[in-house]
């Protein structure tokens, strides 16, 4: 026996971008961006809270998008991977990730990278100890974490500039 | 992992909050931060079939000083306490704030939550235990302070009624002369602590302690205050007799459950040792030395 539950209709801006839809409560943050709105680059690797590969901004916070319910970002604003390249230019995190070899698999880096991005809006010259208490919350089982590190601290230095 | 379909209510007010949940009954649970509420009802651990969403009452997220009090609205998050300067004036408030599970976790979770919740292992319980700490509560019979001392009942148990909720936490501002820690041992940032102390220390002239307070967390069904640990230290020295007293008295009192964090005996073992490292770190912030520390991952 199902009883019927009533869809919320939520407006959520996804990288710039005003969306509107009617959503079953249970439905999760990364879920409606990746099912819904086709946004794949947000990945979900655990699923209980722990690994960090869904982390999005959600007005402006670091969240992870599988502990988040959809209905909780209505009126609100997310960031996904996909919002951080502009005009056809990576974003100076992506691009440090990539000169620096940050990733190797690549399932985390969506995640490590809005980490990263919320770390260096709050505080754009981090030590490396801030930098490494900002990702605790992203696991990477390829690189270590040492190029992730040389490659958020190239970024901060070149958008420093 | 999709939770079991609920209804979702979106409260405006704590009233309304407190009036839904009296309606609802038992099947209606509150969201706040939902940083373990969402994880529980994914693993189907809870399946509540209504859920009342706090998130958008609004006024209920801020740090502020008064009269010798800092007063913290439930929906505070753990995040705008570490970055508070008002929290930031109490040490304790600032390594527990920093250090609760990862940025991300940080950036949901909630102060009134964390309480409300009641688990075992949560990080906040211990430390404002060592502080004088109310919590002051809506209900349907209106509102009420309830001493932190006596909020907790048992684990996952507290002692607000069924359509009760937190609407602030109140903390007095230690006296000068007086200083805290807290250390919370881990294995990784996202895990809740394997074992975790609070000491605040209020200390007299030539370094006699006047008063203290330690509490232990993860230890126990509730966070516990160690109360012979604290006689060991309250007229003396700190010295070593004195702080390997307290740290043999917290030792006893801890009554860990072996589980995959690690063994009762281990856990004992490691409140002995956290106890001896906060009552140092308590001791030099007292003296108004800037100490750093916060959770310490294995």
């Amino acid at each position: 026996m199902s009883e019927t539950i009533e869809r919320v209709p939520i407006r959520v801006t996804v990288n710039g971008k005003g969306y509107q839809r009617e959503v079953e409560p249970r439905l999760l943050l990364v879920d409606f961006l990746r099912e819904e709105l086709d946004l794949t680059g947000t990945h979900i690797g655990c699923d209980t809270s722990y690994c960090g590969a869904c982390t999005v901004l959600l007005n402006e916070a670091s969240v992870k998008s599988c502990t988040v319910f959809a209905v909780q970002a209505d009126q609100g604003e997310v960031l996904t991977v996909e919002g951080l390249e502009q005009d056809g230019h990576l974003h100076p995190l992506q691009q440090a990730f990539a000169d620096h070899y940050g990733l190797q698999c690549g399932y985390c880096t969506p995640g490590l990278l809005l980490s990263a991005c919320h770390l260096l809006v709050k505080n754009p010259h981090p030590t490396e100890q801030q930098i490494r208490k900002a990702i605790a919350g992203n696991t990477c089982r390829c690189t270590g974490y040492q190029n992730i590190l040389k490659a958020i601290q190239a970024a901060a230095q070149s958008m420093g500039k | 992992m999709y939770p079991r379909a609920f209804h979702y209510h979106r409260a405006r007010s704590l009233e309304q909050a407190s009036s839904l949940l009296a309606e609802l009954g038992e099947e209606a649970k509150v969201l706040a931060g939902g940083q373990s509420l969402i994880p529980l009802m994914k693993l189907r651990l809870a399946s509540p079939g209504h859920l009342v969403d706090l998130n958008f009452v609004p006024g209920l997220s801020y740090v502020e000083q008064n009269d010798g009090e800092i007063r913290s609205g439930a929906l505070t998050r753990h995040a705008e306490i570490e970055s508070s300067p008002v929290a930031q004036q109490i040490p304790i408030l600032y390594d527990c704030a920093s250090g609760i599970a990862d940025v991300q976790v940080r950036n949901r979770g909630t102060l009134g939550g964390s309480l409300a919740e009641a688990d075992p292992s949560g990080d906040w319980a211990p430390v404002l235990l060592t502080l004088s700490t109310a919590v002051r509560c809506v209900g349907p019979q209106g509102e009420r302070t309830i001493p932190l001392s006596k909020f907790f009942l048992d684990a996952y148990t507290t002692a607000l009624g069924p359509a009760e909720l937190v609407s602030e936490v109140v903390v007095q501002i230690p006296p000068k002369n007086s200083g805290g820690a807290y250390l919370a041992f881990k294995r990784c940032a996202p895990v809740y602590a394997t074992a975790s102390v609070a000491v605040h220390l209020t200390v007299e002239d030539k370094d006699i302690c006047k008063d203290a307070r330690i509490a232990l967390g993860a230890v126990g069904l509730t966070a516990i205050r160690a109360q012979q640990a604290e006689a060991a230290l309250r007229g003396q020295a700190f010295t070593k007799k004195s702080i390997d007293a307290a740290a043999e008295a917290a030792h006893a009192a801890a009554e860990p459950q072996s589980d995959m964090r690690g063994s009762a005996e281990y856990k004992r073992g490691l409140v002995g040792a956290l106890v001896k490292r906060a009552i140092e770190i308590a001791l030099r912030r007292s003296r108004g030395e800037r100490v750093e520390v916060s959770h310490i991952y294995v």
